[in-house]
């Protein structure tokens, strides 16, 4: 009997070919991927301008003073760039998340926490310890509030490892909770006891626990330079070393790190843990270099400025520090234009919501713009598991 | 979603109550205790119940719709705004049509970020959840910006007026229990919807539809179904009942506006709708849960609570992460619940 | 009143005006995929009352051409007849409406929907307000069941169901909405001996009954036994249109893949060394918290390649995964090589020398995003020579990246190459070169060749008996029956998460390996 001829093939593939990713010249996905975020911008500005219109207000009065507001004066560059330290840092810490497919809108509640423990070692500690010379108390201060961001973003990374409860919802969470307790802290145990003082905040911070100013007359301080060497230190981090390597694996295919035996749980909270950090950062340097206390109410809103930001960026560290300057010229041209034009605001909100919507929904931009694509899209959901 | 945890959440609830009275028994009698908790508890899980079930609706389709927050707060603003307008219009005799035209036009707003997130998500298949975070970003810019913008020099006027409360005589005056059949109109409809939509889900053509979409949208495509279409009428109906939602907050429970009002529940009623295992009834139980928990800490002053009020209002969002965690993997939403549907591409 | 949607008609003979025109016919279909031509030109007809298989493999674009015909795909070039009229088919719908049902390789059915559901998604009989009627559905389908003799319980959930079981559902779905042509791909690679001799019968009967039957199939030895008629497709174009008489399994063969057939390898004698790994009692939960693995207990020694037989679905992905540490057991015992403790992560597990190939190879086996030389230090990124002090050494990646890929023949244009551009084949060979390059003492090695195209199929075969050559021991699983004969020493059957017999390979009958799989244990005679 003639031998079954084996050809020894198993199941069909599901079809001839998955369709494979054409390589697109490199020079012009580098192109797109700078003109995509611009062009979002400038298209966001644009329909900025047309809700500003139809409120019946004008709208090239109110970019005017926007424009002034942000950057027509040494002063208002100097508060630019002090709008976009924290920035820079939250946005890092967002950045560093969506590279390890986790999403961190906690940034919030992680700043409020690192700037009210830096806030209170700024001016306890001497009067536990004894005084302390600035080399010691100011990097204390700093490392203190990074600690703290570090563990209210190692909860929901834990509750993820252990329990698979999603982080988009514990990170909300725990930022209503963050600034409940930290409402608490200051109208209570941790409020200025001078007579004078009428809201809630801290006493100042002791000499040495503060940040140098980098210009006379300009609320412009060091911590920028800090965010830009923590921009270096993030990019490092995220493409030279094996922690980097591992965060970017469980993003890009948790199933396949894992199999290859990385340890997800551990790397789950530690990239939560890294991203906190760097928001509680954030709000350290904002009371070490800025208002030299803590006080109710001036970190709302950092949450979603920080997904902003890090979208705005495509989670690249260096893509941050333009991105944190727009957002901040943003904030803090705003006031200008409101009293130039009569916009509120709020109109900053609105801007930044469109950014968004452009930068997301890239292929509207491409589209409008006949732009080819400049790589997968921006996709980090994988449902609630 | 068995009933065993069903059972366990009403319990939970019992057990609040049981706690709301043993808190504060020295300043209020037990059955007025009892009775408070109950109606309060009723009256705050009405928006939670139906973000649920707009969650319900979005997820069952495989859309994942983290943007009920936005869209509880564009409606709130919107229904407002509209009930000031009718009510201009129509005078102080109209107030009750001022305020249903509100409420219609908020729904209506809660249906166009509907189809915006529709837009987004199922069209251009952009990232849900990110999707999701615009259309709150958003809700939050315009509806700070328009409110400031329209009463800056006036100051926030006030709505008309709220809902009015509907009785059923004679339940009504059963001692505890009758604040149950005491109640404003989006509250009873919310318990409505919460029946219906079960109907519709489990026992319509639709529903069935919609659930294949949810779980295997190729093989629903594969049987001739327009996912597509599914899907845009369901994230729809989610944002028309995230509408009514909203109208809830300015038309129902307090007649004013004020940013950012909807305060993270948006986001507990995506907790809900997922320890309610997706479905109508569990989403309305584990709404019950939260509401009783926030209930406590509305209602702790009254009981001469001496915790300070911040640490209080923590609980609401604690027992939330509580919850989720309990679930410990044993939740399971729709399968293809989160992922964007390419009809062309081969094998999703 | 109950309305169907659509109207029913039962199985009516095909009108006389068409009898002449083929049920389906396909003229000059092209369909590219980006640089790849799936479809070249490509004609192909079915008549009515005929089982007609399409066969050739993996990649030669049979699957392609019938979703075409079923409208999942549209063709750049070509037209598609139903009954001599040309039909513009854009959606499944549209096929559908026009009785072309297709039974898929990988199932469209709702897990968690029961039968009754799925077979009525999208043509659901109803009341008023849309109100599902399921008792007028169920009495449809028992009717339907009984008179193809493809009994099912309607009110069973899916994911509950045997393999063969749910493709039953699948062939139900069709012949609810009235298919007359019934296009099955791969219908057999679930499929005990058994279960394949039953569906051949209920094809016949179609066939019997006006209907067109189309079965795609690599499996020659099942078109010569079932088909009246073969179309051979090879690299997208038709060679030939044959009768199984007039030809035989080599010729076929020989048709499909344009040269001399590769035999199976032959392998030297085992010369099997001390046990390397020992397994005692195992059991092990599925996803859904039942027990898929249920007290198995096996070892496989130096030097000899295991083969585990089995319709998929009775344990095998459970059994791998507890093996290679991703799934926690839930009684007995593992002994991997070179490892101490007894529940050791996945990463000592390697460490102690044992490889891991997974099954489904995009999933858990590659990143695809990431580039070729990072897949290939995937498991060992962060130890030296690549990375020290936490810094990656990239100069060292890339000099691992050139050796592997030259080694092993991957066909990328770079190291830096993502995987996502990587051929099927080649996307295997990464996988291969990083796990058995290297200390390798056992090999993990479940469904290999999967998907692959002849030539990767023989270049996996030879590294795995190489492997066996140097004293490593090898644990193959494959729903390949032929394959397991070629490389294991031993057949070890698994049929619902139990080791019902072990069997030397040289002497197991296909037949008798059948009969364990369905769960026939056979009298002794």
């Amino acid at each position: 009997m003639a031998q079954q001829p084996t050809i020894l093939a198993s199941e069909a593939a599901p079809s001839p070919s998955r369709p494979r990713a054409r390589a697109v010249p490199v020079a012009r996905a580098a192109l797109t991927a700078v003109a995509l975020p611009v062009l979002a911008v400038a298209t966001a500005l644009v329909a900025g301008g047309a809700i500003i219109a139809l409120a019946g207000r004008d709208p090239l009065l109110a970019y005017e003073g926007l424009w002034e507001g942000c950057c027509a004066s040494p002063r208002a560059l100097s508060e630019t760039l002090v709008w976009a330290t924290p920035y820079v840092f939250t946005g890092l810490g967002v950045a560093l998340a969506f590279h390890g497919g986790l999403f961190n809108i906690g940034a919030e509640g992680q700043l409020a926490l690192g700037a009210l423990v830096a806030a209170w070692l700024g001016y306890a500690l001497p009067g536990l310890v004894g005084p302390l010379p600035a080399v010691v108390h100011l990097p204390l201060v700093l490392l203190a509030g990074t600690l703290a961001g570090a563990a209210w973003g190692a909860v929901p990374g834990w509750l993820k490892a252990r329990t698979g409860a999603h982080e988009v919802i514990n990170t909300i969470m725990l930022n209503y909770v963050a600034l409940l307790a930290v409402s608490y802290l200051l109208n209570g145990p941790l409020r200025d006891p001078n007579p004078l003082n009428v809201i809630a905040r801290t006493p100042e911070i002791a000499l040495g626990a503060r940040l140098p100013r980098l210009a006379p007359d300009l609320r412009l301080h060091a911590g920028l330079l800090l965010a830009l060497v923590m921009t270096g230190v993030v990019w490092w981090g995220v493409y030279r070393t094996t922690l980097g390597f591992a965060i970017r694996a469980i993003g890009a295919n948790p199933a396949a790190a894992r199999a290859a035996g990385m340890p997800l749980g551990r790397l789950l909270v530690v990239t939560l843990a890294l991203s906190g950090a760097l928001a509680g950062l954030a709000g350290a340097v904002e009371v070490a270099g800025l208002n030299y206390r803590d006080e109710l109410g001036f970190s709302l809103g950092y949450g979603f400025d920080a997904i902003a930001i890090a979208l705005l960026a495509r989670a690249q560290p260096l893509g941050v520090i333009p991105a944190a300057l727009l957002l901040g010229a943003l904030r803090n041209g705003a006031a200008r234009m409101q009293f130039l034009a009569g916009v509120p605001v709020d109109l900053v909100v609105v801007l930044e919501g469109l950014i968004l919507l452009f930068v997301a929904a890239e292929v509207l931009v491409r589209r409008l713009y006949r732009l080819p694509a400049a790589g997968p899209p921006l996709v980090f959901t994988r449902g609630w598991r | 979603m068995t009933p065993r945890r069903l059972w366990l959440m009403l319990v939970a609830v019992a057990l609040i109550v049981a706690a709301a009275v043993a808190l504060g028994r020295e300043q209020m009698a037990a059955p007025a205790i009892v009775a408070s908790m109950l109606r309060t508890t009723l009256q705050v899980a009405t928006p939670l119940t139906l973000g649920a079930l707009a969650g319900v609706y979005c997820e069952r389709a495989g859309v994942v719709n983290i943007g009920i927050e936005g869209m509880m707060l564009l409606a709130a603003f919107g229904g407002f705004v509209a009930a000031l307008a009718a009510h201009a219009a129509l005078g102080d005799a109209a107030v009750g049509q001022s305020l249903a035209v509100g409420v219609l036009a908020a729904v209506l707003c809660g249906g166009l970020a509907g189809a915006f997130l529709a837009l987004l998500c199922v069209t251009y298949r952009v990232d849900q959840i990110i999707s999701g975070t615009v259309l709150n970003v958003l809700a939050i810019g315009l509806t700070g910006y328009l409110s400031r913008q329209l009463f800056f020099q006036t100051g926030m006027p006030h709505a008309p007026g709220v809902l009015p409360t509907l009785r059923l005589p004679g339940l009504a005056d059963l001692p505890l229990v009758g604040a149950v059949f005491e109640q404003q109109p989006i509250a009873l409809a919310a318990l409505a919807l919460v029946v219906l939509t079960h109907g519709v889900l489990f026992h319509t053509v639709w529903g069935l539809r919609t659930r294949a979409v949810g779980e295997h949208p190729r093989a629903a495509d594969t049987a001739g179904i327009d996912v597509a279409r599914v899907r845009w009428v369901n994230v729809i109906v989610g944002g028309l009942v995230a509408g009514l939602a909203g109208a809830y907050f300015t038309l129902e429970s307090v007649p004013s506006f004020e940013p950012l009002m909807t305060n993270g529940r948006g986001f507990i009623a995506l907790a809900a709708m997922i320890f309610g295992g997706w479905t109508p009834l569990g989403a309305w139980a584990a709404s019950l849960m939260f509401g009783a928990a926030q209930a406590l800490q509305i209602n702790a002053q009254s009981f001469g609570l001496a915790v300070p009020s911040q640490l209080v209002g923590m609980l609401p969002y604690l027992l939330t992460m509580l919850a989720l965690a309990g679930l410990a993997g044993r939740s399971r939403p729709p399968a293809a619940d989160g992922q964007p549907y390419d009809p062309h591409e081969a094998d999703t | 009143m109950t309305e169907q949607s659509p109207a029913p008609a039962d199985a009516a003979p095909p009108e006389p005006a068409d009898a002449a025109a083929p049920l389906l016919e396909a003229r000059g279909i092209v369909k590219r995929f980006r640089a790849v031509v799936a479809n070249d030109a490509v004609d192909f007809t079915l008549r009515a009352g005929e089982v007609h298989a399409l066969v050739g493999e993996n990649g030669a674009g049979k699957t392609t051409l019938m979703n075409v015909c079923y409208g999942l795909e549209r063709p750049d070039a070509g037209v598609v007849y139903v009954r001599g009229r040309p039909v513009a088919l854009r959606r499944p719908a549209d096929a559908l409406r026009l009785g072309i049902g297709m039974v898929h390789q990988h199932f469209m059915l709702v897990p968690v929907f029961t039968v009754l559901e799925n077979v009525v998604l999208g043509v659901e009989p109803h009341g008023p307000a849309g109100a599902l009627d399921r008792r007028a559905a169920r009495a449809r389908l028992r009717a339907l069941g009984e008179r193809h003799a493809l009994p099912v319980d309607p009110d069973a959930r899916v994911e509950d169901l045997a393999v063969g079981q749910q493709q039953r559902v699948e062939i139900l779905k069709a012949l609810y909405r009235d298919a007359r042509t019934l296009i099955l791909d791969e219908p057999t690679a679930v499929l005990t001996p058994r279960e394949v001799d039953d569906l051949f019968a209920v094809l016949r009967g179609l066939a019997a009954s006006g209907a067109g039957i189309v079965f795609i199939t690599h499996k020659l030895s099942e078109a010569l036994a079932v088909a009246d008629r073969i179309t051979v497709l090879r690299r997208g174009r038709v060679v030939a249109t044959v009768r199984p008489g007039d030809t035989d399994a080599a010729g076929l063969a020989a048709l499909m893949v344009g040269r001399a057939v590769a035999l199976a390898p032959t392998k030297p004698p085992a010369d099997p060394g001390p046990p390397v790994l020992q397994v005692e009692s195992l059991s092990v939960r599925d996803a859904r918290g039942l027990l898929a693995v249920d007290g198995v207990s096996f070892a496989v020694r130096a030097g000899e390649v295991l083969g585990i037989a089995g319709v998929q679905g009775n344990g095998q992905t459970e059994l791998v995964e507890a093996l290679a540490g991703l799934r926690p057991l839930v009684g007995g015992t593992i002994a991997w090589p070179g490892v101490a403790a007894s529940r050791p992560t996945p990463r000592a597990i390697r460490a102690g020398g044992t490889a891991y190939v997974p099954e489904d190879r995009q999933r858990d086996g590659l990143v695809l995003s990431f580039s070729v030389a990072d897949n290939l230090v995937l498991c060992a990124y962060d130890a030296a020579p690549f990375a020290r002090w936490g810094q990656r050494d990239a100069a060292a990646i890339a000099a691992h990246a050139r050796a592997l890929i030259a080694a092993f023949d991957v066909r990328a244009p770079s190291p830096a190459t993502p995987v996502a551009r990587l051929s099927g084949g080649n996307q295997q060979k990464v996988i291969l070169a990083r796990e058995l390059s290297g200390r390798v003492r056992l090999v993990l090695a479940n469904q290999p060749t999967r998907g692959l195209d002849v030539g990767s199929v023989e270049g996996v075969h030879q590294r795995l008996l190489a492997l066996r050559a140097a004293g490593a021991a090898v644990l193959l699983v494959s729903t390949d029956l032929d394959e397991l004969r070629a490389l294991a020493d031993r057949i070890a059957v698994l049929y619902r998460g139990r080791l019902v017999a072990t069997l030397p390979a040289a002497t197991a009958a296909p037949e008798h390996l059948g009969l364990l799989m369905a769960g026939h244990v056979p009298s002794p005679t």
